[in-house]
C-alpha cells in the first residue's frame, strides 16, 4: 500500500520535473501563433475585418473571438491558409465584412485636390505625400488598396485604381486543355 | 582541331530532329529598311530603360533612346536614322499578347549614324569600360539577354581560368551562330580577345557542336591567326558531341570544363564565364567600331520556302522576315526562338528585339499539337533526359497540385525549362508549362509577401510614430503647465492675497497666464498679406470684415464661441 | 494566330503510353509461348478471360468516373494488369478464380485509387495476394510439366471435373511442404531429387519459362522501358541472400540458381517489380526497392506460409516506395561535391 503510494508519488514528482524542466528549457517567446496568422494575412490595415488593422485581427483569431472568414483583401486563398493552419473548417468569406475585389491601388485626382491632408492622416501605411493646402499624390508601390482614404475626402477625388497586366507582372497559367475529342482535320 | 582537349559529360539531353541544313544554304543577308520600326524599351533582363527621346524627335542610327535604369539594366539604341513617330505602348514579341512601351521610329532612309569612335578599354578603368558596354546595349545574344557588362567581372579572385566562347547552338532549326562563325570568325575571336582581356582570363575555350563542321574548320583558321598574332596559344577551337541542350550555359560549361556551376551561383566564382559567340561579335562592334547594338543575325526557319539567315535591325516587324522567305500557307504561328524553348508570339507583327535568335513559323502540320495529355505513371523518362538532374515528374505532380513549397524542395527554380522531359513524356503532359506556372505563381507570391511585408512596417512604423507624437504633445502640455504655474505662483506671490486657498488661485492664474499668452500671440501674429495693402485692397477686406461681424452676429445663438 | 496552342517545346518524341505498353505485351510472349510448350494451352483461355474481364472492368470503371472512354482503354494498361494475373495464377484454376481477381485489380486497387498513374499497390499482385488467401487451395493447384492436354484444362478451367488429377505441386510448394512437415529428416537436395517437376534448375519446365521472360526483359532493357536498376538489384539480392544461407545450410536452404529460375522470380524481376507507378523512381531507389523485394521474397519462400513470396513482397515494398524515393534524390546538377568552393 505504502510502496505504491511512494512509487505513484515519485513518478509524479520526476514527470511534474521533467514537464517543468521542458516548460523552461522550450519555452516560447510570444505568441508565435499570432506572427503565423499575422503573416497570412495581407497587411492591408483596411480594418474591414472590423479590428484597428491585421496585427489586432490575428490577435483576435488566435483569441477564438474572430473568425477566419472576415478578411476580404485576403480572400478564399487567404481563408484557407488560415483554416490549415489553425485547423479549422473553411468558411467562405462573411459577406457584413465586405467583397473580394480585384487588387487596385487609390490614385488622387490631382486637380480636385484641395489639400486638405484628411487622406494623409487616414493613410494607415503613410502611402500618401502631401502638406496643408498643397496637392497631395500617393506612392502607388506602397498603396495596399485599403479604401481608408476615400470616405474622408471631402472633394471625392480619390479612386481605385485596378492593378493592370504587364509584361512584369504577368503569370503562367495553369495549363488546361480540353480533353474533348480532337477535331479531325485533313491532314 | 586542336588536339586532346579533355571532355566532360552532362547527363541527360535529348536528340531530335535538327533540320538545320535549310538555312545554311545561302549567305547573310540583310533585308530591306521597313517603313516603320518599333523598338521596345525593355530588351533586356533586369530593370525597364528609361525614355530619352520624345515623339517628333529626330534620331540618329545608333543613338541612345532608352538610357539603363538601375544595377540590371541595358541601354536601347535607334537601328536607323529617322524620326520619333511615338513613344507608346506596344504589342510586345512575348507570350502574353501584353504591350510594353516601345519607341516607334520613322526610317528616313538616309541610315546616318552618330560619330562613332573606338573605346580604348586598355586605358580606362573596368568600371568605365563596364559603363560603356551597358550603354552600349550589349546584351547576351544567346537568347536569354542579360546584360553583358554584368559579367564581363572577373569575379572576387580577380581574374578567371577559362573563357567559354558559346557556338554549340543545339536548338534545331537555328542556325545563326552557325552563319556568323563561317563568315565572320575573325570578328568574333577579336571580341573573344577582347573579353579576354577584361577578365583576365587564361585560355579561351569555342564549344561548337560537331555537327557544324564548316563552322568548326572556319573558327579553326581564326583562332591559328588570333593565336599566332598574340604569341599564345589561348583559343582553342573545341568540337563537342550534338546534344540537346549542349548549348546550355552550364552545361557548355561542364562539358568543356567538367565544372559545374549550381544555381544563383555566378559561374566567375568558379573560375569560368561563358559568352555566346554573337555576344562576342557585339563587343567587338562595340569597342573596336564604337557602334551600339542595334542589329543581330536571325534565323527564319520553319515552314518557310526559303529559309535563311539575316541580319536584322531591332524593331523590324516579324512579318516583314518572314514574307522575304516564302512563307508556305498553312503557317498559323511564328516563334521567337527555336522549337524546345521557343516563346510563342501573339501574332507576326511584333519586332525583332535582342533575344530573337530565330523566327520559327510553324504550322500544325510541322509543330502538331500534342496528343491529349494522360496521367504521369511515373516511368522516369523525364529524369532520365533532364540536364540539370531533377525529378521532374515529383515538381510535375507538386505543381500540378499547386503545392509550391515542395516544387522548390525539389529544385524547381534549377529547372532551365530546356523542354527535354516534355520532348519524352509517354503521357505527352506539358510538363514545362506546369514549371513555368509554378515559377510565376511562386514569384507573384514572393512579391506579394514582399508587398505585405513592407505595409507590415509601415503600418506599425506608423502607430509607433502616432505614440510618439502622442507622448511628444504630452510632454510639451506638461511643460507648458509647469511654466504657467511658475508663472501664476509668482503673480500670487506680487499679488499678496492669503484669502484664496493657493489651488484655487494657482488655477485662476493658471487661466489668467493663458488667456495672457493667447492675446499677446495673437497680437503678435498678423496676417502678411494684409501689410502694404492699396486703399482698394484696404477697402475691399473693411467691406469683408464687415459682412463676416454680421453673419457672425446673425449666427451667435447657433455657433459655439471658441476663443 | 491562334492562342489556343501550345507552348514550347513544340515537337515531341513519338513515345505514348500505349506504345509503352504494348511493348512490355510483346516482351511477355517467349514467356508466354514457353508455358504453352511445357503446361498446354490453357494459359491462354487464362489471359484472353483476363483480358476481357480487364477491359469490360476498365470501361466500366472509365464510364462511371467520366473519363474518355476510348483514350483510356486504348493505353494497354488494362492488359498489361490482366496479363500479368493470368501469368501468376495457376492455369487451371477455375475461370471465376481469374475473373474475380482481375475485377479486384482493376477496380479496387485501381480505379478506386485514382486510376491509372495512381495506384499505390500493383494491381496484379493486390489480386494475388487477395485471392492466395481467400482461395488458398485453388491458388496451389498448378498443371504438371507436360500435361498439356488441352481438353482437360478447358474443363478444369469451367468447372465440370475433378481438377486434383492433372495437379502437381510446384517446386517451391514440394519443398516448403516437405521441409515444414518432415521430422527435420528431409533435406534439399531429397526434396527437389524426388519431385517429377524438377528438373535442371528451377523446376521441369519453370525454368524455360523463366527464360523466355528472361529473354523478353532483356528486349525491355534494350527498348530502355525498364532500366537495368531494378532486374539487377532483384535477381543478385535474391541470388545472394540465398546462396548465403545455402552456404550455411545446404539441407535447409536451397540454393541461389534455383530461387532464380523458379516460381515468379523471373517473371517479377522484369514485369512485376518494375512497374513504375507503385514502385520507385530514382536509380538508388530502384535498387534498394528491388533488393529489398528480393529479400521479402525469399524470406516468404523460405519461412512463410504461401509458396511463393513475390506478390507480397512487392505489396509490403509498395508501401515504402515513397519514403524511399524521397530520401533517395539524386544530387541537382551543380549541388553534387557541396557547395560553392
Amino acid at each position: 500500500m505504502l510502496a505504491a503510494i511512494l512509487v505513484m508519488a515519485l513518478g509524479a514528482i520526476v514527470l511534474g520535473a521533467a514537464l517543468g524542466y521542458a516548460a523552461v528549457r522550450f519555452r516560447v517567446e510570444g505568441d508565435p501563433l499570432v506572427e503565423k496568422i499575422d503573416a497570412i494575412l495581407p497587411q492591408t490595415q483596411c480594418g474591414q475585418c472590423g479590428f484597428p488593422g491585421c496585427k489586432p485581427y490575428a490577435q483576435a483569431i488566435a483569441k477564438g473571438e474572430a473568425e477566419i472568414n472576415q478578411c476580404p483583401p485576403g480572400g478564399d486563398e487567404g481563408i484557407h491558409k488560415l483554416a490549415d493552419l489553425l485547423g479549422r473548417e473553411f468558411k467562405p468569406l462573411s459577406a457584413e465584412h465586405g467583397v473580394e475585389k480585384p487588387k487596385s491601388v487609390a490614385v488622387i485626382d490631382e486637380q480636385v485636390c484641395i489639400g486638405c491632408t484628411l487622406c494623409i492622416q487616414a493613410c494607415p501605411v503613410d502611402a500618401i505625400i502631401g502638406a496643408a493646402k498643397q496637392m497631395h499624390t500617393i506612392v502607388a508601390r506602397q498603396c495596399t488598396g485599403c479604401e481608408l482614404c476615400l470616405p474622408p475626402c471631402p472633394v471625392n477625388c480619390i479612386s481605385m485604381q485596378p492593378i493592370g497586366e504587364s509584361v512584369e507582372n504577368w503569370k503562367w497559367k495553369y495549363p488546361v486543355f480540353k480533353i474533348a475529342p480532337a477535331r479531325r482535320e485533313a491532314a | 582541331m586542336s588536339a586532346l582537349q579533355r571532355l566532360f559529360n552532362f547527363n541527360g539531353g535529348v536528340k531530335p530532329a535538327y533540320n538545320k541544313e535549310a538555312s545554311i544554304g545561302l549567305p547573310i543577308a540583310v533585308p530591306p529598311t521597313p517603313t516603320l520600326l518599333v523598338i521596345p524599351l525593355h530588351q533586356s533582363i533586369g530593370g525597364m530603360p528609361r525614355p530619352l527621346v520624345k515623339a517628333g524627335e529626330r534620331v540618329l542610327k545608333g543613338q541612345r533612346i532608352g538610357g539603363a535604369d538601375g544595377n540590371v539594366s541595358s541601354a536601347v539604341h535607334a537601328s536607323t536614322s529617322g524620326t520619333v513617330v511615338a513613344v507608346e505602348m506596344r504589342l510586345m514579341p512575348h507570350t502574353s499578347g501584353l504591350t510594353a512601351l516601345c519607341v516607334v521610329i520613322e526610317p528616313d532612309g538616309r541610315d546616318e549614324w552618330i560619330p562613332r569612335q573606338p573605346f580604348d578599354f586598355r586605358s580606362a578603368t573596368p568600371t568605365q569600360s563596364r559603363d560603356y558596354l551597358r550603354d552600349a546595349g550589349v546584351v547576351g545574344l544567346g537568347g536569354a539577354v542579360f546584360p553583358t557588362y554584368l559579367k564581363l567581372n572577373p569575379g572576387k579572385h580577380g581574374r578567371l581560368d577559362t573563357l567559354v566562347l558559346n557556338g554549340a547552338e543545339c536548338e534545331p532549326f537555328i542556325t545563326c551562330d552557325d552563319m556568323l562563325m563561317r563568315e565572320r570568325a575573325e570578328t568574333v575571336l577579336k571580341g573573344a580577345v577582347i573579353m579576354r582581356e577584361m577578365l583576365g582570363a587564361g585560355q579561351v575555350l569555342v564549344g561548337i557542336e560537331d555537327n557544324k563542321p564548316e563552322a568548326i574548320a572556319a573558327m579553326e583558321v581564326a583562332a591559328q591567326a588570333a593565336n599566332a598574332a598574340a604569341g599564345d596559344a589561348a583559343i582553342k577551337i573545341v568540337a563537342v558531341p550534338t546534344r540537346y541542350p549542349a548549348g546550355g550555359a552550364k552545361q557548355l560549361i561542364r562539358v568543356l570544363t567538367g565544372i559545374e556551376v549550381p544555381h544563383g551561383k555566378r559561374s566567375t566564382d568558379y573560375g569560368v564565364q561563358c559568352f555566346n559567340v554573337g555576344t562576342a561579335y557585339a563587343v567587338y562592334e562595340a569597342i573596336t567600331l564604337g557602334q551600339p547594338l542595334i542589329s543581330r543575325i536571325v534565323t527564319i526557319a520553319g515552314n518557310v520556302g526559303r529559309a535563311r539567315n539575316y541580319e536584322v535591325l531591332f524593331g523590324t516587324p516579324m512579318r516583314d522576315l518572314v514574307a522575304l522567305c516564302d512563307p508556305l500557307p498553312d503557317s498559323d504561328r511564328v516563334i521567337m526562338g527555336g522549337p524546345m524553348m521557343g516563346l510563342r508570339m501573339p501574332n507576326d507583327s511584333v519586332p525583332v528585339v535582342k533575344a530573337a535568335n530565330c523566327i520559327l513559323v510553324g504550322s500544325r502540320k510541322l509543330f502538331p499539337p500534342p496528343p491529349p495529355e494522360m496521367p504521369c505513371i511515373r516511368c522516369g523518362e523525364c529524369a532520365k533526359v533532364c540536364p540539370s538532374d531533377l525529378q521532374p515528374f515529383e515538381m510535375y505532380w507538386f505543381s500540378r497540385a499547386r503545392i509550391f513549397g515542395k516544387t522548390q524542395e525539389y529544385h524547381l527554380f534549377d529547372c532551365i525549362e530546356c523542354g527535354c522531359c516534355a520532348y519524352v513524356c509517354p503521357s505527352h503532359i506539358p510538363l514545362v508549362d506546369y514549371y513555368r506556372f509554378a515559377k510565376s505563381e511562386i514569384w507573384a507570391h514572393e512579391s506579394e509577401k514582399e508587398a505585405a511585408d513592407v505595409a507590415r512596417q509601415r503600418y506599425e512604423f506608423r502607430l509607433l510614430r502616432e505614440e510618439r507624437e502622442k507622448q511628444e504633445k504630452a510632454a510639451k502640455l506638461a511643460a507648458k503647465t509647469a511654466a504657467g504655474r511658475e508663472r501664476a505662483a509668482a503673480a500670487l506671490a506680487d499679488a499678496d492675497k492669503p484669502a484664496v486657498t493657493p489651488e484655487q488661485d494657482a488655477k485662476k492664474a493658471l487661466i489668467a497666464a493663458a488667456l495672457e499668452l493667447a492675446r499677446t500671440q495673437k497680437a503678435q501674429v498678423q496676417p502678411e498679406n494684409i501689410s502694404n495693402l492699396t486703399p482698394e485692397q484696404q477697402a475691399e477686406i473693411d467691406a469683408i470684415e464687415a459682412r463676416r461681424a454680421e453673419i457672425r452676429e446673425m449666427a451667435k445663438p447657433h455657433v459655439r464661441q471658441n476663443d | 494566330m491562334n492562342n489556343s496552342l501550345n507552348n514550347s517545346p513544340y515537337f515531341r518524341q513519338p513515345a505514348s503510353v500505349q506504345s509503352v505498353m504494348l511493348r512490355v505485351l510483346a516482351a511477355l510472349i517467349p514467356g508466354i509461348a514457353a508455358y504453352v510448350w511445357f503446361f498446354g494451352a490453357g494459359i491462354l483461355v487464362q489471359i484472353a478471360l483476363a483480358s476481357v474481364a480487364a477491359l469490360a472492368a476498365e470501361a466500366l470503371m472509365l464510364s462511371l468516373r467520366g473519363k474518355p472512354l476510348a483514350m483510356f482503354l486504348g493505353d494497354g494498361s488494362a492488359l498489361v494488369t490482366a496479363w500479368l494475373i493470368a501469368l501468376t495464377f495457376p492455369s487451371i484454376a477455375p475461370w471465376w478464380l481469374t475473373v474475380c481477381g482481375t475485377l479486384l485489380a482493376i477496380v479496387v486497387a485501381k480505379h478506386l485509387y485514382g486510376g491509372l498513374g495512381q495506384n499505390p499497390f500493383n494491381p496484379a499482385m493486390v489480386a494475388f495476394a487477395l485471392m492466395i488467401v481467400a482461395y488458398p487451395q485453388l491458388m496451389s493447384q498448378w498443371p504438371a510439366a507436360g500435361a498439356t492436354d488441352f481438353a482437360t484444362q478447358w474443363q478444369a478451367i469451367f468447372g465440370s471435373r475433378q481438377i486434383d488429377a492433372i495437379t502437381m505441386a510446384t517446386p517451391l510448394d514440394a519443398l516448403r511442404t516437405a521441409l515444414h512437415t518432415a521430422e527435420a529428416k528431409a533435406s534439399v537436395a531429397s526434396v527437389l531429387g524426388a519431385n517429377p517437376a524438377v528438373g535442371g534448375l528451377g523446376g521441369k519446365g519453370w525454368e524455360w519459362v523463366a527464360v523466355g521472360y528472361l529473354l523478353g526483359g532483356l528486349w525491355l532493357l534494350q527498348q530502355r522501358i525498364v532500366t537495368w536498376h531494378m532486374p539487377t538489384a532483384f535477381l543478385a539480392g535474391l541470388a545472394l541472400v540465398a546462396g548465403l544461407f545455402n552456404l550455411i545450410d545446404s539441407t535447409q536452404f536451397a540454393g541461389p540458381l534455383f530461387h532464380i529460375f523458379t516460381g515468379g522470380a523471373m517473371l517479377g524481376a522484369f514485369f512485376i517489380v518494375t512497374d513504375p507507378v507503385s514502385g520507385t523512381t530514382t536509380p538508388r531507389g530502384k535498387l534498394i526497392f528491388a533488393a529489398g523485394v528480393a529479400l521479402l521474397t525469399w524470406i516468404i519462400r523460405t519461412f512463410g506460409a504461401y509458396p511463393d513470396g513475390i506478390a507480397f513482397a512487392v505489396l509490403l515494398m509498395n508501401i515504402t516506395a515513397p519514403l524511399i524515393d524521397m530520401y533517395t534524390q539524386p544530387p541537382v546538377f551543380g549541388h553534387k561535391n557541396g557547395e560553392a568552393p
